[in-house]
């Protein structure tokens, strides 16, 4: 049993990142691994769009990584620095914001680079997905 | 490590910079992370690679775009401790600058070194 954790820097849909994360996630678990998080930066951070509506014969990778989420507990953190500045918001931020809607909602959770230094460390491997 | 006496640099995180300072957020945001973590007490060796090294160029200013620019952020490092400076031989030459015209003091490792530098940090995240 190995502890992982992934960081995700593709945006969803536009490269091959988001896809291959959410599988090696998926297998990770399905393995017996430890997968301590998933870290999302630079444009990985639009994987937690909440809004994000697919065409029907597509992955649907909001829901693979609420999916993963459920299933296995994972903790999914996104870099809030880099969120608020591409328009991702939980409520909490977009009142504060005084923004109409929200686009960020659990299990997805706002947090610090300081969670990816630390995830890094903690882990065995930190495996990085990106364009 | 068996090899570390060779460049005799290690530390917690290594940060690899592979982009240029104009164009995309990847040096900013590799930064940032750099900076967050040099604030959280880890010790950070910043790799300048590729065209990552046109960073260090000096005389940059933040352009048309209203970008901050990089610049001010690589005059901070030195107030967060970030005093390992690496810069890849290699791409200085391709973009014809040397090591003693940058902004900041930096030392060169080649490319054949940085297998080295990834066994002595204990996490390597690259931009």
């Amino acid at each position: 049993m190995m502890r992982y954790a992934i960081l995700l820097m593709g945006a969803p849909y536009s490269s091959q990142a988001a896809h291959s994360a959410l599988r090696f996630a998926r297998a990770v678990a399905e393995r017996g691994h430890r997968l301590e998080g998933v870290f999302f930066y630079h444009d990985g951070v639009h994987n937690a769009a909440r809004l994000a509506a697919p065409p029907q014969d597509e992955p649907h990778l909001v829901d693979g990584w609420t999916a993963l989420a459920a299933d296995h507990g994972v903790p999914l953190q996104i870099c809030i620095a880099a969120a608020l500045r591409r328009g991702l918001l939980d409520e909490r931020e977009a009142a504060r914001h005084g923004k109409q809607g929200y686009s960020v909602a659990p299990p997805f959770e706002l947090t610090g680079l300081g969670q990816l230094v630390d995830l890094g460390l903690r882990c065995d491997r930190l495996v990085t997905f990106g364009p | 490590m068996a090899n570390d006496k060779a460049l005799g640099v290690d530390g917690d995180l290594l940060v690899i910079l592979r982009h240029g300072p104009h164009g995309t957020s990847w040096l900013r945001e590799g930064l940032d992370a750099a900076l967050v973590a040099a604030a959280f007490g880890r010790r950070v060796t910043l790799l300048f690679m590729g065209e990552g090294v046109t960073a260090l160029v000096p005389g940059q200013k933040s352009g048309p775009l209203g970008q901050k620019g990089t610049s001010p952020t690589l005059e901070m490092l030195e107030m967060y401790d970030i005093d390992t400076l690496l810069v890849e031989t290699e791409a200085l030459a391709l973009f014809g600058l040397r090591a003693d015209g940058l902004m900041l003091s930096a030392r060169e490792v080649e490319a054949a070194e940085l297998a080295e530098l990834a066994s002595t940090h204990s996490l390597v995240l690259t931009f």
